[in-house]
C-alpha cells in the first residue's frame, strides 16, 4: 500500500500544517456541536423575543467578509479585547494561538452547522414528540430520545460541513491569529505562504492535493454514515 | 375516578367553551368535525393550554388557570391514543411499548396496572415485537399505540378517534379490545368519536359537542334514547338494549335474542348461545299499536306501557315506552299520538322494525346500518 504523503514527498513543515489543520478543525467541530444543536433546536422549535436577532447573528459570518469576522474576533478576543483580557486572567489566550484558529474556524463554520441541524430538527414529526411527552418524557428526554436520534443524519451532515469549512478557513483565521508556522499556520495558510515564495509552487500543489483528498474523504464518510442511519430508521 | 373539565380558549375564529363532569367508565365526546373534540383532548393531555380553565382528574388538579396550576404533559399520567399511531419510528415495537417505563418515578413500576405480557396478550401483538413501526399495517400500529399508552400506567386514557384511519375489518378487530379495557382493566377512558354506532356500543357517559360548546351531556343511554346527539344525528337516536343470544332457528335462519325488554328475532347472528349483544333500536323504527297487531309483516312485537311523551319540535313526538322495565323510545307524528290517544300509563304494543348491532355483531362484519327484522 502506498502512503500518499511519501509519494507526494511532503516536507516536515507541510506535515505540521496538515496535522495542525486536522486538530484545529476537529476541535472547532466538536466544540461547536453542543452550542450548534442548542441554537438549531431553539430556532427550529421555539418562538421567543429576539429569535430573528439570534438567527441573524448566527448567519452573519456567512455574509460578512471573513477578514471582518477575523478582525471582530481580534477586537473581542485579542489580548486587550473585551473578552480576551478577562480570559487571559484565567490563563486562556486565544490570539495568535492554535486555539484562536479553532475559535475562528468554529465561528465561520457555525452557520453551516446550525442550518443543517435546524432543517433536520424541523423535519422531525412534532406529533411523535408530543406522543413521547404523553408517555412521560420531559422536554429534555424528548430531545434526547426522539428529536436527536431522528435528526441524527442532518446533525452529522452539519458537523461534516463545519469540519470541511474549518479545513478550508483562511480569511478570518489569518486576520485573527496570523500565520505562524507550527502554531497557527493551517493548510490554507501554508498554501498561501508557499505561493508567496519563489519555488513554492510544488509544495502548494502537494498541499492542494492533500486538501482535496481530505475534503472528499470527509464527504464520503458522512455519506456512508447517513446511509447506515437511514437504514436503521427504515423498515426492518 | 371522576373528571371535571372546564376550559375556554380562542384560536382564530374558533371558540371553545366547554364544561362537563364524568364519572368513571367510558366517556364519549361526540360531535361533528370542528366541534372541538380534539381540542378538549389536547387540553386534557396538556398539549393545548386553555385561556381559562380548570381540569381535575380523580381529585388531582391538572390545570387551574386562576390558581396558577398547569401540570406539564409528561407529569399528567394521561395516556393518549391518537388518530394515527404516532409510534417512534427509530425504535422497535418492543422498545415503543417499553418507552414509558423509563420515565416511571420510583414506586410506579410496582403500582397496580397491566404488565407487559398482559398487554401484549390482550392486544395480540406478540408476533410484532421485533418489527419496526414502518413495517406495520394501520391496525397493527394502532394496537401497538394502545399498548404503549397502557404500559405508561396512565390514570386516564384518551382516545382521539382511534379507529378513524382504519377500515371496517380493522375497526371490528379493535372495538372489542376497547370494550375489554373499559370492563376488565377498569381504566377510565375519554373516547372521541363522530360515529353513533361506536358511541352506542362503548359509551357510559356521553358529551355532545356542537361548535365548541356542550350541546348535551349525561348518561349515554338517556341521550341516545332522547336523540340528543346534535342536529345531524338526532334521527339516529334510539334505545340501547343489552340482550343475550337465546337460540338459533336454522329453519327460518333467525336468531332469538332475549332481554328484560322481551324477545326479538333477528337475521342469523354468528354468535354462540349465551353471548351478550348490545344493540340500538332506532326510535324512528319503532311503531306503536294500541291493540295487539294482526296481519303485520313485522314479527317483533313487545308489550309495554306509555311512560312519557315529549314533543320534538318538528311535528314529531318522542314516546317513551316501558317494556319489561326497559325504556324504549318511539318517534311518532303528533297526529298519530292524537289518533291513538296515547297518554302516560296506557298499555300499548311496540312493533320493532329494525335494530342496529355493533359493527361486529353481524357475522359478515362491517355493517353498522340498522337491519330490518
Amino acid at each position: 500500500m502506498d502512503i500518499p504523503g511519501l509519494a507526494l514527498g511532503l516536507t516536515p513543515d507541510e506535515w505540521t500544517a496538515i496535522a495542525l489543520s486536522l486538530r484545529v478543525a476537529a476541535v472547532a467541530t466538536v466544540a461547536s456541536l453542543g452550542p450548534g444543536l442548542a441554537v438549531a433546536w431553539l430556532l427550529a422549535r421555539k418562538r421567543f423575543p429576539g429569535r430573528s436577532l439570534l438567527d441573524g447573528l448566527v448567519h452573519l459570518p456567512l455574509i460578512l467578509p471573513p477578514v471582518v469576522t477575523g478582525y471582530l474576533l481580534l477586537l473581542a478576543f485579542g489580548r486587550r479585547g473585551t473578552f480576551g483580557a478577562a480570559l487571559a486572567e484565567i490563563g486562556i489566550v486565544l490570539s495568535f494561538r492554535w486555539t484562536g484558529a479553532a475559535l475562528a474556524c468554529a465561528v465561520m463554520g457555525f452557520p453551516l452547522m446550525v442550518r443543517a441541524m435546524r432543517l433536520s430538527i424541523e423535519a422531525v414529526d412534532r406529533r411523535v414528540e408530543q406522543a413521547a411527552a404523553t408517555l412521560g418524557a420531559s422536554p429534555w428526554a424528548v430531545f434526547r430520545t426522539v428529536t436527536l436520534p431522528l435528526a441524527l443524519p442532518g446533525v452529522l451532515a452539519g458537523a461534516v460541513l463545519a469540519f470541511a469549512k474549518a479545513m478550508g478557513e483562511f480569511g478570518a483565521t489569518i486576520t485573527f491569529v496570523s500565520n505562524i508556522p507550527g502554531e497557527t499556520q493551517t493548510l490554507p495558510s501554508a498554501i498561501y505562504s508557499l505561493t508567496q515564495v519563489p519555488g513554492g509552487e510544488a509544495g502548494a500543489l502537494r498541499l492542494t492535493l492533500v486538501s482535496v483528498a481530505l475534503s472528499m474523504a470527509a464527504l464520503l464518510a458522512s455519506e456512508l454514515l447517513a446511509r447506515r442511519l437511514a437504514r436503521r430508521l427504515g423498515a426492518g | 375516578m371522576s373528571l371535571r373539565f372546564e376550559a375556554a380558549l380562542a384560536r382564530g375564529a374558533f371558540r371553545l367553551d366547554v364544561a362537563f363532569t364524568a364519572p368513571s367508565g367510558l366517556t364519549a365526546l361526540f360531535g361533528p368535525s370542528g366541534s372541538g373534540k380534539t381540542t378538549v383532548i389536547d387540553c386534557l393531555a396538556g398539549l393545548a393550554r386553555p385561556d381559562r380553565g380548570r381540569i381535575v382528574v380523580d381529585g388531582r388538579t391538572l390545570l387551574d388557570t386562576q390558581g396558577g396550576i398547569a401540570i406539564p404533559v409528561h407529569r399528567r399520567r394521561i395516556g393518549v391514543v391518537f388518530q394515527e399511531a404516532r409510534l417512534l419510528p427509530h425504535l422497535s415495537v418492543r422498545q415503543n411499548l417499553d418507552y414509558g417505563r423509563r420515565f416511571f418515578a420510583r414506586g410506579d413500576a410496582e403500582s397496580p396496572g397491566l404488565g407487559f405480557d398482559d398487554v401484549v396478550g390482550l392486544l395480540g401483538i406478540g408476533h410484532l415485537l421485533d418489527r419496526r413501526p414502518a413495517g406495520l399495517s394501520g391496525g397493527e400500529g394502532q394496537r401497538v399505540a394502545i399498548g404503549r399508552a397502557l404500559l405508561s400506567r396512565p390514570r386516564l386514557l384518551l382516545m382521539d378517534e382511534p379507529l378513524a384511519a382504519l377500515d371496517a375489518a380493522r375497526k371490528a378487530e379493535i372495538l372489542p379490545l376497547i370494550e375489554r379495557l373499559r370492563d376488565a382493566a377498569g381504566l377510565p377512558i375519554v373516547y372521541v368519536s363522530h360515529a353513533v354506532s361506536e358511541v352506542a356500543r362503548l359509551a357510559d357517559t356521553l358529551v355532545v359537542l356542537e361548535a365548541g360548546r356542550v350541546a348535551a351531556a349525561g348518561p349515554a343511554e338517556t341521550l341516545l334514547r332522547s336523540g340528543e346527539l346534535g342536529p345531524e344525528h338526532a334521527a339516529q337516536g334510539g334505545s340501547r338494549l343489552d340482550m343475550v343470544v337465546a337460540g338459533h332457528d336454522s329453519a327460518s335462519g333467525l336468531t332469538r335474542l332475549s332481554g328484560a325488554v322481551g324477545t326479538l328475532s333477528v337475521p342469523r347472528l354468528d354468535r354462540a348461545v349465551g353471548t351478550a349483544v348490545r344493540l340500538l333500536v332506532p326510535a324512528r323504527d319503532v311503531l306503536v299499536a294500541i291493540e295487539i297487531p294482526v296481519g303485520l309483516s313485522a314479527r317483533n312485537v313487545l308489550a309495554g306501557t306509555v311512560r312519557d311523551l315529549a314533543p320534538l319540535g318538528d311535528g314529531a313526538v318522542r314516546v317513551t315506552l316501558a317494556c319489561g322495565g326497559v325504556a324504549l323510545a318511539a318517534r311518532l307524528t303528533q297526529a298519530s299520538v292524537r289518533d291513538l290517544a296515547l297518554t302516560p300509563g296506557r298499555p300499548v304494543f311496540a312493533v320493532v322494525k329494525s335494530v342496529a348491532f355493533d359493527p361486529q355483531g353481524i357475522g359478515t362484519g362491517g355493517s353498522t346500518a340498522p337491519v330490518e327484522i
